[in-house]
């Protein structure tokens, strides 16, 4: 069985990202980059599938810039096989993501795509969705627990007030939360012998995608600050406060 | 301009957050109807039916939907979606999970947990955690778009008089199938919704010591969430977590208690209106978002809160 697993390059989730002074976008110059959390347990999920003997080879692909291929390198030597770059220039959108996705799906016909449920720069949590949509393939979002047999895979999902499982007929999108594993670090011997693993590129035009542009963003501004608050030196002037001056409970 | 609100529900009642999005398609004009796809779910369409500003109600009452199983509703909702300039659902995990997949079958963007409307077709969100908000416009001719509850006051419930239309297409992609749901039942306010929620992080140590916020939650009406950390630490379940990509919360009052404030829990609740924090490490960057920071041991504290409220 083959998986496929999307990888995108992200700031670093310890950066406090902020507004560029002229408004247009975020300051990433200088930023530290890396492969974005929830791709990582994607990463990671599929090579426990293949150690476990479940999985038979993994491919990780990403969607960006010349650049994003550190982060296939990073997927490499975490235990994927090979690597498969599709080179867009600048912030490529869910929906044309999932449609070069959909051609790197076509090409390579995994039985399981696995990736992040959103990434933390867009936080949009779409693609996979999307995905799901243009393949016509089932979706297991959310996933806090995956397991295969007899060409389905069942999928626990963390939804609103707990935990749903579903059965998906294989070929099937799965989109990792934070509870389905931790990832591992990369060895220094694996990340070296991630250097040697293949590492493919396509453009678009070869996989016959036009790159569009559906939603516009005309700048961004520093979310309002809260004002200072006080401390208070114990319980009752807590509670006294509470009730007389915020006058909330 | 045509609006379609996509129904939050679990067949038997209709949920708040969709009062949330009609709020919000309230603010971006024009006519106004419900989906509500289920299986029977008289009871939703009635409800919605109540709700002021709506002018129908779509109902599709369908073993298909009865999950919301995102293969089946999407399709439904494109579908439907043929009639409409805008298509609008609550940012929950169930819009969340559905609505990308309808605005890929309408080969259109979706705009994600929108906070503001400020015309037509541009719309204000928070990306990178909420550290900064972006103002985006849709350039395509259809808008699908999730609505973070938050942000939009839920309206009055009743007062509407709505038609009803029972809706016939049954869409069954055949690629899922529903196996199980474990839901916690519990008496309390919904997170999302509750007025009061008070938190509990790493520094409450183990999952024995949240009921030491059960009290102080019974006497405040309140909802309990948890931190990250918390969740992954197993003190708690998974849908306590309040956070950048867990629950987004927004209450009158919110008290952190042995939370540290990383960036991505801020992200779910620094829209509160008032917030608590209590933790014994002054330096704490909680303390930097708190309205009243009180620098304690929890684990005298909160007996002495639940004591004095």
């Amino acid at each position: 069985m083959k998986a496929l697993v999307a990888v995108k390059r992200v700031v670093d989730y310890n950066v406090k990202v902020r507004a560029k002074a002229d408004g247009s976008d975020v300051d990433l110059n200088n930023v530290k980059m890396a492969i974005n959390p929830f791709c990582e347990i994607a990463v990671e999920e599929a090579v426990r599938l293949k150690e476990a003997g479940t999985v038979t080879e993994i491919v990780a692909v990403s969607v960006g810039e010349a650049n994003c291929q550190e982060q296939i390198r990073t997927a490499l030597a975490l235990g994927a096989d090979r690597g498969v770059h599709v080179e867009v220039e600048g912030k490529a959108e869910p929906l044309t993501i999932a449609k070069l996705l959909k051609g790197v799906i076509a090409q390579e016909s995994p039985d399981l795509v696995i990736m992040g449920k959103q990434s933390i720069d867009g936080d949009n949590n779409q693609t996979g969705q999307m995905l799901g949509a243009l393949t016509g393939m089932g979706q297991g979002t959310f996933a806090s627990a995956i397991s295969i047999a007899d060409g389905a895979v069942e999928v626990v999902r963390e939804v609103d007030g707990g935990l749903q499982t579903l059965s998906l007929t294989l070929p099937a999108i799965i989109t990792t939360d934070l509870r389905l594993n931790e990832p591992r670090y990369a060895s220094l011997p694996n990340i070296m012998k991630a250097k040697k693993k293949p590492l493919d590129t396509l453009t678009p035009e070869q996989l016959s995608v036009s790159v569009g542009t559906h939603v516009s963003q005309l700048g961004v501004t520093p979310p309002p600050e809260r004002a200072a608050g006080i401390k208070v030196e114990d319980v009752g002037q807590l509670v006294d406060k509470l009730k007389n001056e915020a006058k909330v409970i | 301009m045509k609006t379609l609100v996509v129904a939050e529900h679990d067949n038997a009642s209709l949920k708040t957050a969709t009062l949330n999005a009609v709020a919000a398609a309230q603010a971006m004009g024009g006519d106004i109807d419900i989906v509500v796809a289920g299986a029977a779910c008289d009871a939703v369409a009635t409800a919605a039916a109540q709700l002021p500003g709506v002018n129908k109600v779509v109902c599709a009452d369908n073993a298909a939907y009865e999950h919301q199983l995102a293969e089946n509703v999407s399709l439904l909702i494109a579908e439907l979606g043929e009639g409409y300039d805008n298509i609008l659902a609550a940012s929950t995990p169930n819009g969340k999970n559905i609505m990308p997949r309808v605005a890929a079958l309408l080969d259109v963007g979706q705009i994600s947990d929108i906070i503001a409307v400020e015309g037509a077709d541009t719309f204000k969100r928070p990306i990178y955690a909420g550290n900064v908000i972006a103002t985006v416009q849709s350039l395509d001719s259809k808008k699908v778009i999730t609505v973070r509850t938050t942000a939009f006051d839920a309206g009055a419930a009743e007062g509407g008089n709505a038609t009803v239309e029972a809706c016939a297409a049954v869409h069954d992609a055949g690629v899922s199938q529903f196996i199980r749901e474990e839901v916690a039942v519990s008496d309390r306010p919904e997170l999302t919704s509750a007025s009061v929620v008070i938190s509990g992080g790493r520094g409450m140590q183990n999952g024995d010591n949240f009921s030491l916020l059960e009290g102080i939650a019974d006497k405040l009406n309140a909802a309990i969430g948890a931190s990250r950390a918390a969740v992954d630490a197993g003190f708690v379940p998974n849908d306590y977590q309040v956070g950048q990509t867990g629950k987004i919360v927004a209450p009158d009052l919110y008290i952190a208690v042995g939370i540290s404030g990383a960036i991505q829990h801020l992200a779910g609740m620094k829209d509160s209106k008032v917030i608590v924090a209590i933790n014994k490490d002054e330096d704490a960057p909680i303390f930097q978002v708190a309205d009243y920071g009180l620098v304690a041991d929890l684990f005298e504290a909160l007996p002495e809160l639940e004591a004095a409220i």
